[in-house]
């Protein structure tokens, strides 16, 4: 496949140019032209206004087949420790979806663990549990999980496999990927079923998030997906949902890694406050330095950092290296949590450009109302703590 | 403005920058708060090969001229002077060996020096001897194989830090201006001892302490030339290190002034931005405008020096007069323009002034630059130049 | 001990953004940079290299522009730089630039191969292991400290949800590293001029052997239908009611958002 532009097409608007990330397109007499440095991304296809870029099937391209010989979805069910890891109760939600659009069955794989543990996934939803309790899976080295799980693939053909995009999974799930040569989109935040082909559409985001994509993997087998925790839903769990546990032998697998301990560590909401996604900020409103307790929490569970305005610094409630404003740090998060802070310009200067700012303030005149795209009128000791309680909640603490 | 720095002296630049940007602000309010010597900077700054820049290459250094000096010494000192005194002292105390060492003592000293492994401070002033160099009173007195040193310099930079130390004691004071003599001391050496950290209006980064021989007994081998040299080495020291203070109040002057422009853009009051009243924009014209001049000055000083001139007094305390001269009033100018606001701690000029201050002062002072420069328009006129 | 390190040259994605309208790249000069977790990975060598002594190559595959990302490298002082770069790899996914990588890194003999944890265009962060599959040696991922290294052994802490995990491996090994491993060197003027006169040997798909079958397009198996503008609607609403309804509106809001 190539992507050229049609030269009796174009009129050297020069709109493309731009428009590639790679920069392959320069301007040759007056008219736009593709260089060797295109990486195929296609970003620039829909952007001519005379359509003149097109892309151009060669001979050497795949043609489009479905391989018809791989049925049935697979959720890879991650334990740590013995328990079942929640992620894998979300797969198996989206797992069931997609099973039954394709009327095909959904099994879980479970390595490690106990049998009760086994009969839970068929309670979220698996038809079928491939469960090996070999003490080999008790600590996570990639290479065993990788051939027991390519081993059972390739005896049992899934159409689709999904993981949960966890360190366990985002570190072996691509050498299943390598060793079956097959497609593996990471960090899904959408699975459909394409109705036409039969094919999963993996949804994704790219460029720091700053944009989505739409996968798809035509031709190979199975079609491998890993998905965030918490970006699915859990499925329906009933308990007296029948399904079918089988016993999986871990013979002849091997480890070139040990591991040796395993360190639980406390986070210390460390995270650098100019890297962090989401930013969880108090101000003189919290009313004493008890309140930034409440919001390590929050940051905790939220997965980002605490960041402070001028006023509760100079209070002695939290020390300088967490002011944000013109004085302090400027940060630009994903989202951006004002908690009893006004919105004084000089401490706007140091956050307003954050994708999304959400207020907490009694004061329904508080400046940072203006600049909030979700605002609560509130009182912050109600307000926090019930927020904390609910989010734990969710996490199932 | 462009002034047609070659690549290298552009990579110079950016890469002191970039040390500048993203190692020395984020930590300069700290230091001058703590009064801290820069150690860790130093070594970035070592890692970096900035230490070598002026060494030449079969030392271990870069082989580079005084304009790259400047060049690395005017970011820095965009960044903080604290930082800068403490990385250019280096150069101060390393000129007497790069200039009158033996082929041994340079093998010996410059390439620790270059690697930044080990650094410099130079002793000249004394209590009763500031701009009166002429009147120092520590001696050196020959006995058998050794020098032995009484006396005491004071506030000598990067004194205790540093391990290398290049002094000027008397060695025959009947003698008169040929009575001096330049000298190596290293850190360790009994009877070698320092005094208290003094504690500065400004350059709070920087260390500043007495030194103290007491019956010092240095190889023979140490002495810097010979004999009666010692006011040479100094003046010849001097002479060479005085664009590299110039450059620090370009750099610092060209912080300040960053700064207010910032400020001033940003700041409202009477419904519009005080940048664009008239008075503010006045002063900025005249602050940008006297930064270009000091730096033009500075670099053709520097350009110069490294085009191999013999006679370079005059030039390089114009140089050192005028851009320290113009960093005080543009300093003091961007705290006025900064108003309140530049008045606190919590903003970074009001240090930049206190700092400023002492360019004005050290490596002779602006009115000693004068009289430099008075004496050799006279010498000049009298030659019928 | 043979250090190789793999890097990418990525735009710095924070710059970059799409047009609503018409579904495209907004790219106006975006600058190209190392990927970040590419920076840690070389600090990592050339710490490998300063302990146990030994060279350190780095290596990429890219268009002719990525040179300059080499060049970045040997000015922090890595040894050796090479350029895969063939008309062939245009289009690869991971799976392909996986196999390209692996062909290369195995000329090379490594001790060691040290990958950043992912990279920010992609995001994907499968380049590492498949590698290692495809080059049949172990891997270990998150590296976020590095214990012990001998030339035939291991012993890392690698980065797991809740805390980090004590890991050995035999040698040869491929790592990805995570940037709590070490704070990148910045160059030095000497790196600088090397790196400015250094030529950066170029490798092609023939100088690899590599199977063109499993090359570019005709070897990735995964590719983009279409790409969008995410949903973020940029909306003022204030969330009104008593406080458990305003706490569960905003709960359904960081929802949306991904927070949750």
């Amino acid at each position: 496949m190539r992507i050229v532009v049609k030269t009796d097409i174009c009129t050297g608007c020069e709109t493309c140019l731009d428009s590639c990330p790679y920069t392959a397109i320069v301007m040759k007499e007056g008219m736009a032209f593709i260089t060797e440095y295109c990486q195929l991304c296609r970003a620039c296809l829909s952007v001519c206004p005379e359509g003149a870029i097109i892309e151009i099937a060669e001979e050497s391209d795949r043609p489009s087949v479905r391989p018809m010989d791989y049925k049935g979805v697979w959720v890879f069910a991650e334990q740590r420790h013995g328990k079942v890891a929640g992620v894998a109760f979300e797969l198996l939600g989206i797992g069931r979806k997609l099973a039954d659009t394709l009327s095909v069955e959904l099994s879980a794989i479970l390595f490690g663990s106990t049998e009760t543990e086994a009969n839970e996934l068929i309670k979220w939803g698996a038809d079928r549990v491939y469960h090996s309790d070999d003490p080999i899976f008790e600590t996570f080295n990639d290479e065993p999980y990788s051939q027991l799980l390519s081993r059972l693939v390739l005896e049992h053909k899934p159409e689709i496999v999904l993981a949960g995009a966890t360190p366990v999974g985002r570190s072996f799930f691509p050498r299943v990927a390598a060793r079956l040569g097959t497609g593996l989109t990471a960090d899904c935040t959408e699975l459909r079923i394409d109705v036409e082909t039969g094919n999963l559409l993996q949804i994704r985001p790219a460029f720091g998030g700053n944009i989505m994509a739409t996968i798809v993997c035509p031709d190979r087998r199975p079609q491998m997906a890993t998905v965030r925790p918490r970006v699915m839903k859990r499925g329906e769990y009933r308990q007296h949902r029948k399904g079918e546990i089988i016993h999986v032998e871990a013979k002849g697998l091997q480890s070139r890694t040990r591991v040796i301990d395993s360190v639980k560590e406390v986070s210390e909401v460390s995270v650098n406050l100019q890297e962090a996604d989401v930013i969880v900020s108090g101000g003189r409103g919290l009313g004493d330095p008890k309140g930034f307790r409440y919001l390590e929490e929050l940051a905790e569970l939220l997965g980002g950092a605490v960041g402070a305005s001028r006023a509760a610094v100079d209070e002695g409630w939290i020390p300088y290296s967490h002011q944000v404003g013109q004085t302090g740090k400027t940060v630009c998060p994903k989202i951006y949590i004002a908690c009893g802070i006004s919105g004084a310009v000089q401490h706007l200067v140091g956050m307003q450009s954050s994708d999304i700012i959400i207020a907490i303030n009694k004061n329904p005149e508080a400046p940072i109302f203006n600049v909030a795209n979700y605002g609560i009128v509130g009182d912050l000791n109600e307000i926090i703590p019930l927020l904390i309680k609910k989010l734990r909640a969710m996490k199932g603490q | 403005m462009d002034y047609f720095l070659t690549e290298e002296q552009m990579m110079i630049r950016d890469l002191s920058r970039q040390i500048a940007e993203e190692k020395i602000v984020p930590v300069r309010a700290e230091l001058d708060e703590k009064e801290e010597f820069p150690w860790e900077i130093m070594k970035i700054l070592a890692q970096s090969d900035l230490f070598g820049l002026f060494i030449p290459e079969e030392y271990g250094g870069l082989g580079k001229g005084c304009l790259e000096l400047c060049i690395a010494v005017e970011e820095l000192s965009r960044a903080c002077l604290g930082v800068s005194t403490s990385y250019a002292a280096n150069a101060l105390g390393t000129y007497p060996i790069l200039l009158f060492g033996s082929e041994a003592q340079k093998k010996r000293y410059l390439p620790d020096i270059a690697s930044g492994k080990r650094l410099v401070a130079f002793g000249l002033t004394e209590a009763n001897a500031g701009s009166d160099a002429a009147g120092i009173q520590t001696t050196a007195r020959l006995d058998g194989n050794e020098y032995v040193l009484n006396g005491t310099k004071q506030w000598i930079t990067n004194g205790g830090e540093a391990d290398i130390y290049t002094i000027i004691a008397i060695t025959d004071r009947s003698k008169g201006p040929r009575g001096a003599s330049a000298f190596i001391v290293e850190k360790g050496t009994p009877g070698f001892t320092f005094g208290k950290k003094e504690k500065k209006m400004g350059i709070r980064a920087s260390v500043t302490r007495e030194l103290i021989f007491d019956n010092c007994r240095i190889p023979r081998e140490n002495i810097l030339g010979r004999e009666g040299m010692g006011f040479i080495v100094a003046m010849k020291t001097l002479d060479n290190s005085r664009t590299g203070v110039g450059s620090q109040g370009v750099g610092v002057a060209q912080g300040a002034f960053e700064e207010a422009v910032r400020f001033a853009r940003q700041r409202v009051q009477f419904g519009h931005p005080v940048i664009s009243f008239q008075a503010i924009q006045h002063m900025l014209a005249d602050m940008a405008t006297e930064i270009e001049a000091a730096r033009a000055l500075v670099y053709s000083v520097a350009r110069y020096i490294d085009s191999g001139a013999k006679d370079i007094s005059k030039e390089s305390a114009m140089a050192k007069v005028f851009a320290t001269d113009v960093a005080m009033r543009v300093t003091t100018n961007a705290v006025q323009i900064m108003g309140g606001s530049g008045y606190m701690r919590e903003y970074p000029v009001e240090k930049m002034m206190r700092d400023a201050k002492i360019l004005q002062i050290y490596e002779g002072t602006n009115q000693i630059q004068r009289n430099v420069i008075g004496q050799a328009i006279i010498k000049e006129a009298a030659r019928g130049k | 001990m043979n250090i190789v390190v793999c890097i990418k040259q990525v735009p710095d994605t924070a710059e970059v953004r799409i047009n609503p309208e018409t579904n495209t790249l907004i790219r106006e000069g975006v600058p190209s940079i190392i990927n970040p977790y590419d920076m840690h990975a070389i600090e990592a060598g050339l710490r490998i290299r300063e302990s146990t002594g030994g060279r350190v190559t780095v290596i990429t595959m890219g268009p002719p522009q990525a040179e300059s990302a080499l060049r970045e490298a040997i000015s922090m002082g890595v040894d050796d730089a090479i350029l895969i770069t063939d008309r062939a790899f245009a289009g690869s996914d991971t799976l392909a630039t996986s196999y390209t990588l692996s062909r290369a890194a195995s000329k090379l003999g490594p001790d060691i191969i040290i990958c950043g944890k992912q990279a920010i265009d992609g995001d994907t962060a499968q380049v590492g292991p498949e590698m290692a599959e495809f080059l049949n040696i172990p891997h270990i991922s998150y590296v976020k400290k590095i214990e012990e290294i001998r030339p035939d052994y291991i012993k890392v802490q690698r980065l797991m949800e809740e805390g980090f995990d004590i890991v050995e491996s035999s040698l040869p090994v491929l790592i990805t590293v995570v940037k709590e491993l070490n704070e990148p060197r910045l160059p030095s003027l000497k790196g600088k001029m090397a790196a400015k006169k250094a030529e950066i040997k170029r490798w092609t798909a023939s100088d690899i052997e590599a199977d063109p079958e499993r090359l570019g397009l005709k070897g990735s198996p995964t590719w983009v239908k279409n790409i969008f503008a995410p949903e973020i609607k940029k909306e003022r609403k204030m969330l009104e009611g008593k406080a458990e309804e305003q706490v569960d509106a905003l709960i359904e809001e960081l929802r949306r958002l991904g927070c949750v």
